[in-house]
């Protein structure tokens, strides 16, 4: 609270610039990691995940000044990189590299970054052969199915995150996430 | 345990449940999403150094590149100059030709008139010899 009768110094523009400036570095800092999680998972390929990390990022800093608050950074910046990897598959040069897939790593390097824990040998080998199949399964997927399934059970968001980064509704993403569970569901019940 | 997504989206609905074994593989699977993610993103990257031209170096290109412009510019201008002169220079040397061909041609013409006043006019026709002998008497007288 303010005392009474006291001058308030206008911001000029220039601090108002340094202070956006100093919030944009906090919010990469904070959400790259994510971003970066999502596209790796979305897309196996490590060096495709980072150059559309750096496009988002670089999208949002041109358009930091439109940020309204109205979503949280995180959902804003999820938007964004959904986006990007949407138009990615859709460049008509990279739905070459989705058909062959020479770029992304296959399956079985994907299942080999499951974390030892506790287990023993036997169990180790049976989780890696069910994160395999789950990684088949959401190559499967369509893009959409996929998305959505990754931000709930990868980035563990909640069906109004989702709703909002997707830009569906909340119905709408219950049905995708219930028939792409229902996908992974065949494909390691399949094969237990 | 059954597990699918509630009202949050965490857990349960309309009967699409997922049962434990296959939250256990959910997790096993974000985990392992999770490893890979941070191993790649916290791994060494080499960076390519690329090499940026200083100002200097671009003026140095710039300055070279004008002057190269310059000079061939300019050596083509002389030339265009060199080929009009020649062609000037013809030009004037046909017409002194041509005038020179008319003169000579006048002179000639006026030699003729020349030798016809003197040759031919005073060619006194044979029918006319005796008056012009009573001519050349009077004269003497």
């Amino acid at each position: 609270m303010m005392a009474a009768g006291t001058a308030v110094k206008p911001m000029s523009a220039e601090a108002a610039e340094d202070l956006s400036a100093q919030e944009f570095v906090r919010v990469v800092e904070a959400h790259r990691p994510q971003i970066f999680r999502f596209l790796l998972s979305s897309t196996r390929d490590v060096d495709l995940a980072e150059t559309l990390t750096q496009e988002c990022f670089l999208k949002a800093h041109r358009n930091w000044a439109g940020f309204r608050g109205e979503s949280t950074a995180m959902t804003w910046l999820m938007r964004i990189a959904i986006n990007l990897q949407k138009d990615h598959w859709r460049n008509r040069r990279m739905q070459f590299w989705r058909h062959t897939r020479t770029n992304s790593v296959d399956l079985d390097e994907a299942s080999d970054w499951l974390p030892s824990g506790e287990r023993s040998v036997e169990q180790q080998l049976l989780a890696k052969e069910q994160v395999k199949r789950v990684w088949k399964a959401v190559e499967d997927l369509s893009e959409r199915q996929r998305t959505i399934f990754l931000l709930r059970y990868v980035e563990e968001q909640d069906l109004g995150e989702i709703a909002q980064a997707t830009g569906l509704s909340e119905g709408t993403v219950k049905a995708h996430l219930s028939r792409a569970l229902h996908k992974v569901r065949a494909e390691v019940g399949g094969w237990r | 345990m059954r597990i699918g997504i509630d009202e949050s989206g965490r857990t349960g609905f309309d009967g699409e449940m997922t049962d434990a074994k296959l939250e256990q593989v959910l997790g096993n699977f974000k985990a392992s999403a999770d490893a890979w993610s941070e191993a790649a993103y916290s791994r060494p990257r080499t960076v390519a150094v690329v090499k940026h031209w200083s100002w200097r170096a671009a003026a140095g290109w710039a300055l070279g590149c004008v002057v190269v412009a310059g000079s061939l510019t300019g050596g083509m201008h002389e030339r265009n100059l060199n080929k009009e002169h020649v062609r000037t220079l013809a030009a004037q040397r046909a017409l002194q030709q041509q005038v020179a061909a008319e003169q000579k041609s006048t002179s000639e013409d006026a030699d003729l008139l020349a030798a016809v006043d003197t040759d031919v006019s005073q060619e006194v026709p044979r029918a006319m010899e005796p008056l012009a002998q009573l001519m050349d008497e009077d004269t003497i007288r």
